[in-house]
């Protein structure tokens, strides 16, 4: 008798990402709920802020109601995300366009940026862990050790505030701030971003050398380590072929999980540098009280963090089948 | 008890961290007392002076002392590491201890919960927080012992999961003693050490936190000093007076670093997978 044909099991990979893509799901919506009933409550009317006190009761009650505030509060809320995953994003109160134009427009000064001060993080971190690891406990790794606590324990705003005075005040290299924009001058909007994106990079730096330092010192002790030193392999390939691939898997998560205090790091740093990014976008608008930017942008830089986690997640599964069995 | 000491002493890194830190505690507690100036008051003729014997660490753009100021914003920070520390401790052990306990459903909730708050870094609570109750020291604090909530529920949540299954709880358990009096003779014993490590290094943190957001003009408010506040003012002046954008900073940082110090040193010492690997 022919054996009951079972159905096809489902890859452990493909429920593992399914579940987590279920789990982002709901997490974005809490998230837009949050980010919209933290804004809703606030005291004062939109109307008023745009018109100004002058206004008559009549010009408010129809701006009100062409604005769709006089709505219940669902109404409102799925009139907001349905028009963002349509495509339709409300309009900026004081820029009169419509935010998701302004959020890209912006984005072209944030996005390198934040690329930038990851290039330099990773540039500077990787060798310097690695070089620490190699010589544990001697000179070289203390010393490495020592700058790292020093480059976790200096304010981003602060190293941004000192590369200015001795790069621009000093030396005048660099411009103190602004931004000519990449259209208008390539090369002077590079620049502008060289020294934010580089004190954005330096305390990154700090954080994922000392990571790269422990997850190599952890793979150095592996047997198969061992193993190739037996096989007569030079040093160099032993660390940086056979150890060091292994020792880049935590260090990739956590520059993954570092986009959260990148952001948070660039809106400082964009003020400190009066760099017209999102950061600075979303200070002014607080400022301005428009609230349509700054219920954007938030949800924006929030949903970045979660989709991100997501994605960093997923990666490590990939890469450790042990983390999707769990 | 002088055993214990002398274990926290021979740590490099806690000797390091309790001497820098404890220049920070002194300085702000003496601030309270004395200050070698007013540090609110203007002195128009003494504006943006560098170092001196009678300014130390030189003046502002009001002729206010920066040694005085830097005194005083030791106790602006020193308050905000304390009670955000405090709020994310409060809430988070007590949603982790029921994470732990409870698990399945509760469990997934509160996970789910503190990934929610997760997703907004302080400054974003900061700036949605701003947006509603307006800036202040007192919001710049909910940001950030918000943002805590989720980082000391999960350390709590790890470490409780771990101790109830060990077997003294078991035994403990089939004995007849109550869940509460179990979680409160068993578990937050066990939970206490790296719940201390964690408050330490998230203390240094806070002030970290707290100067950025007082930078912004989303923290302390002036007159009030507050070393973020400070750098903010300094900025402006940089190239009549540089000595007003070092002495803040160098706050910041020494503070930082020696709350971080302790916390290292703290971890070599109370947490006993690093004693054994050392």
């Amino acid at each position: 008798m022919p054996l009951p044909s079972r159905p096809p099991a489902i890859p452990a990979m493909t429920r593992y990402f399914v579940k987590k893509a279920i789990t982002l799901l709901i997490l974005l919506f809490l998230v837009s709920i949050t980010v919209f009933a933290v804004l809703f409550a606030l005291p004062g009317d939109p109307a008023q802020i745009i018109l100004g006190i002058n206004a008559t009761p009549e010009t408010l009650a129809n701006l009100r109601a062409q604005l769709g505030l006089d709505r219940s509060f669902s109404a409102q809320y799925f009139g907001w995300i349905g028009g963002l995953l349509t495509g339709h994003s409300s309009m900026s109160i004081n820029y009169d366009m419509p935010v998701f134009d302004l959020i890209l427009s912006r984005l072209a000064v944030t996005g390198p940026m934040a690329l930038m001060a990851m290039v330099f993080a990773v540039v500077i971190s990787l060798p310097l862990g690695i070089y620490a690891a190699r010589r544990q406990n001697r000179t070289g790794d203390v010393t490495v050790m020592f700058f790292t606590q020093l480059g976790l324990a200096t304010p981003e705003f602060w190293l941004g505030i000192l590369l200015m005075l001795l790069f621009a005040v000093h030396w005048k290299l660099f411009s103190a701030g602004g931004f000519p924009g990449w259209s208008a001058d390539f090369i002077g909007s590079f620049k502008a971003l060289l020294l934010p994106a580089f004190a954005l990079g330096v305390i990154r730096a700090a954080i994922l050398t000392r990571l790269t330092r422990s997850s190599m010192l952890d793979v150095l002790r592996e047997d198969y380590v061992r193993t190739a030193r037996a096989k007569g392999l030079r040093e160099r390939t032993v660390v940086y072929v056979h150890a060091l691939r292994n020792a880049l898997v935590p260090v990739l998560t956590i520059l993954g999980l570092q986009l959260g205090q990148l952001l948070a790091g660039a809106i400082i740093i964009e003020n400190v540098y009066y760099l017209p990014g999102l950061g600075r976008l979303v200070f002014q608008a607080i400022g301005q009280r428009d609230l349509p930017v700054v219920r954007d942008i938030v949800l924006f830089m929030a949903a970045a963090v979660v989709v991100v986690n997501f994605v960093v997640d997923f990666a490590y599964a990939a890469l450790d089948p042990r983390i999707r069995v769990k | 008890m002088r055993r214990l000491l002398k274990r926290f002493f021979s740590n490099l890194n806690f000797s390091l961290g309790f001497v820098l830190s404890f220049v920070v505690v002194a300085m702000a507690l003496v601030s309270l007392v004395w200050t070698p100036y007013n540090p609110n008051r203007m002195n128009p003729r003494d504006r943006l002076q560098g170092p001196s014997i009678s300014h130390p660490l030189g003046t502002d753009q009001y002729g206010r002392d920066t040694l005085s100021r830097v005194m005083t914003g030791a106790v602006n920070s020193i308050i905000v590491g304390l009670v955000t520390v405090a709020i994310g401790l409060t809430v988070g052990v007590l949603l982790g201890l029921a994470a732990a306990y409870y698990g399945r459903f509760v469990d997934e909730a509160i996970m789910r919960f503190s990934d929610l708050l997760f997703a907004f870094p302080a400054v974003l609570t900061a700036i949605l927080i701003t947006s509603v109750l307006g800036p202040s020291m007192i919001n710049a604090m909910l940001a950030i012992g918000v943002f805590y909530i989720p980082i000391f529920a999960r350390l709590t949540r790890a470490v409780a999961q771990g101790v109830w299954q060990q077997e003294f709880v078991t035994a403990a358990r089939a004995s007849g003693i109550g869940e509460w009096a179990i979680t409160r003779r068993h578990i937050l014993p066990n939970i206490l050490s790296p719940l201390l490590i964690q408050g330490t290094i998230q203390f240094a943190v806070a002030i970290l936190a707290e100067a950025g957001l007082s930078y912004l003009g989303l923290g302390t408010q002036p007159p009030n000093a507050s070393w973020g506040r400070m750098l903010n003012e300094a900025q402006t002046f940089m190239n009549l007076s540089p000595w007003m954008a070092i002495f803040p900073g160098v706050a910041i940082a020494w503070a930082v670093l020696g709350f971080n110090l302790l916390g290292d040193g703290l971890r070599d010492t109370l947490d006993p997978r690093m004693v054994k690997v050392r």
